[in-house]
């Protein structure tokens, strides 16, 4: 009961209010185990709590999130934890989201009863929305690995931060390097398909994609909605071949891109371009060794580590040396882990609303990927930015924008 | 609007999804026929047979058409044991109970597989998951052509057995009276679980056409078996070709509805058939009189 009325209360208080009166609050904290110096003492390890849907429909991905995770708490505790708090080290506390919202919030629950700092994760955008949500009841700092939906960071939540690109930014930079490659290429494009799941995200993707592409000068011709799981694209594929545009945009997840891939090579469909926009599969090494042909010259707008980053090298190899493939999700939860590290570091305490302080005023460097230092406004990352990639041959290659190119566009594909 | 060609090929995609279909409402209309019950575990058993090719695939490696040959038998001796040892005695001949033996039977086998296999969707992949018969300017799907085949070729087998049998002609005996059958001296227990034993061996079949190009996990009959239904009310309750013609039907409507209308309202146009047909002709295309 009191639960509530102390919820009713705290959702009065705007975002800054919380947060100025972070500091004083932080000192009268109700939570009898934040005893701040019996836990220098003992140096008792900073539970953090990693969010992963590794069964279900998103297990591929969950998978790879975790991996990221684990890789950066190992390297942390290898290197002496967290100094401020006298090494404690980072003891990972697994939740399955099992891939649906509400098991991501029974996680959370869970999470909060073992007493976790902070919790980070969530991979799919309906996750990240709920499981954020449930942490903010009891003022726990989330950080969103992936989720992109920008709602997840308009609602005010003080607990919630996104080190990643979300939705706007990505279609924005998206739309402007697609502009700018097929510029490039004496512009082949001018019609296209946009293939989306009909969930949250892809939906959600395709409206903004429907306002924005006429603006740049390509002509929609259908916009073609699918379910997830989706059972067959043979009538997707006969649409696209019906209507025979010069690029196909797809955003979807794992299995179902790869089901479009395939269905397309199965039925001769050769675009000039398939330009996936956060595609599912389009940067994912798996889909590359499985199935090289389906995969061959699709581009991808997506996060990616900075290639030019030698500490994201060492991890790519360190992770393929596992036999594992390095998608995105690898160095997104890596970077998050670190980034978390370094404002409890800097927090001095494991207490949550001292590491919402400590994330709020971050400007990290430390991470790989190709943001420059982190700098929150209202949660997000204000740096954070996709880039493009192209599957070329057995490898993918980044394209786009130049500073951190690996390779040329190929473009409209031969 | 498409081209004549697209909405042929679509219709196409549609009859040999529906073969499929056909196959698993085949077992169902059987059951029904010769039982007069609704078996809710259809679906389940659909999903075990599925999880069974997997697992010939992923550990030992062997084609999932190759494993129907095996599991055809071993369904049905499931089907057969299932019947005879389970729902059988626990129905205390009584009809309402069978459909609550089978009910509760659904929810334990699934159960069962996700304690086994967790919530987990797995695929297996061929060489030939994603080939094509180009027919003209046609491209077909390689597994479904012989999906369409196989399913054509085990309904005739089932009508063969049937009706050239002496089992067959029990079956059908018990079917139409079953008092006058026991009279007779035919073993009415016996043919009860030899026909559940043919309705999940037709699953059997059914699982291994399945599995080149979907993917299984421990709740995916449940949307097999609602389209099933379907096909069995549309076909006539206990009709075998029935449920063959249904099946066909019902999966062109849905794969032309799914171009038309975009696949996340595919399925629609089954369930309007289904209300359609409920409301105008209850007994379905061969149902007999009620």
């Amino acid at each position: 009961m009191g639960r509530s009325v102390q919820d009713s209360a705290i959702s009065g208080i705007s975002r800054r209010t919380v947060l100025k009166a972070g500091a004083a609050a932080a000192a009268f904290t109700v939570v009898p185990v934040a005893a701040p110096s019996i836990l220098r003492a003992q140096t008792p390890a900073v539970k953090i709590g990693i969010l992963q849907p590794v069964t279900g429909a998103l297990a591929h991905d969950g998978d790879l999130g975790r991996l990221g995770a684990e890789l950066a708490i190992n390297e942390i505790n290898a290197a002496g934890g967290i100094k401020a708090l006298g090494g404690a080290k980072i003891e990972m506390l697994f939740g399955d989201a099992r891939s649906t919202p509400e098991a991501g919030t029974q996680e959370v629950e869970r999470m909060q009863a073992e007493g976790v700092s902070a919790i980070v994760g969530g991979f799919a955008s309906p996750i990240c929305l709920a499981a954020s949500q449930a942490a903010a009841r009891y003022d726990l700092p989330y950080l969103v690995d992936v989720g992109v939906s920008d709602q997840i960071m308009t609602r005010g939540l003080a607990n919630t931060f996104r080190f990643s690109p979300g939705f706007g930014k990505v279609t924005q930079v998206a739309l402007d390097n697609l502009t700018a490659i097929n510029e490039r290429a004496g512009k082949p494009a001018k019609t296209v398909v946009l293939v989306h799941e009909d969930g949250l995200f892809g939906s959600g993707l395709a409206k903004l994609l429907q306002a924005e592409l006429p603006k740049r000068g390509f002509e929609i011709l259908e916009t073609i909605a699918h379910p997830t799981p989706a059972r067959d694209m043979s009538n997707v594929a006969l649409r696209i071949r019906s209507l025979n545009p010069d690029l196909v945009i797809p955003s979807n997840y794992y299995g179902e891109f790869v089901l479009l891939a395939r269905t397309m090579q199965q039925q001769r469909i050769k675009p000039k371009g398939v330009y996936a926009i956060l595609g599912g599969a389009a940067s994912n090494g798996r889909f590359v060794k499985e199935f090289p042909q389906a995969a061959q010259n699709v581009i991808d707008c997506n996060h990616w580590h900075d290639p030019k980053n030698p500490k994201a090298l060492a991890l790519r190899k360190a992770v393929e040396g596992q036999g594992k493939s390095f998608a995105y999700n690898v160095p997104l939860n890596y970077s998050n882990l670190l980034l978390l590290a370094d404002a409890i570091e800097r927090a001095g305490s494991a207490d949550r609303k001292k590491i919402i302080e400590a994330l709020n005023a971050s400007t990290f460097a430390g991470h790989i990927m190709p943001y420059g230092p982190t700098k929150f406004v209202n949660g997000q990352n204000e740096g954070a930015t996709p880039i493009n990639t192209q599957i070329q041959g057995e490898d993918i290659k980044v394209i786009f924008p130049e500073a951190f190119a690996e390779a040329k566009a190929n473009f409209p594909a031969a | 609007m498409y081209s004549p060609q697209i909405i042929l090929e679509a219709a196409l995609n549609g009859l040999m999804t529906g073969a499929v279909y056909a196959l698993i409402a085949l077992g169902l209309t059987l059951i029904y026929g010769v039982l007069h019950i609704i078996n809710f575990a259809h679906g389940a058993l659909l999903t075990c047979a599925m999880f069974a090719v997997w697992i010939a695939w992923a550990w030992l490696g062997l084609d999932p058409y190759l494993v129907i040959l095996p599991l055809v038998p071993l369904m049905f001796a499931l089907g057969y044991g299932l019947q005879r040892f389970v729902i059988g005695p626990a129905s205390h001949g009584d009809d309402g109970n069978i459909l609550l033996v089978t009910l509760g039977l659904s929810i334990v086998l699934e159960n069962v597989l996700l304690a086994l296999f967790q919530s987990d969707t797995r695929t297996l992949d061929t060489d030939y998951s994603f080939q094509v018969v180009a027919l003209g300017p046609l491209l077909l799907s390689y597994p479904r052509v012989i999906g369409l085949g196989v399913a054509v070729v085990v309904t005739g087998l089932l009508w063969l057995v049937l009706n050239r049998t002496d089992t067959g002609k029990a079956i059908r005996a018990v079917a139409k009276e079953k008092l006058g059958a026991n009279l007779v001296g035919i073993d009415v227990p016996h043919v009860y679980a030899v026909t559940f034993g043919l309705g999940c061996a037709c699953l059997a079949v059914a699982a291994g056409l399945l599995m080149p190009t979907f993917y299984v996990n421990p709740r995916i009959g449940g949307a097999f078996v609602l389209v099933a239904f379907t096909v069995v009310v549309l076909g006539g309750m206990g009709s075998l070709p029935g449920a063959l013609l249904g099946g066909l039907f019902i999966g062109v409507v849905e794969s032309l509805c799914g171009l038309l209308l975009g696949d996340s309202l595919g399925q629609i146009g089954i369930f309007l058939i289904f209300i359609a047909v409920l409301l105008v002709r209850p007994t379905g295309l061969f149902g007999a009189k009620a």
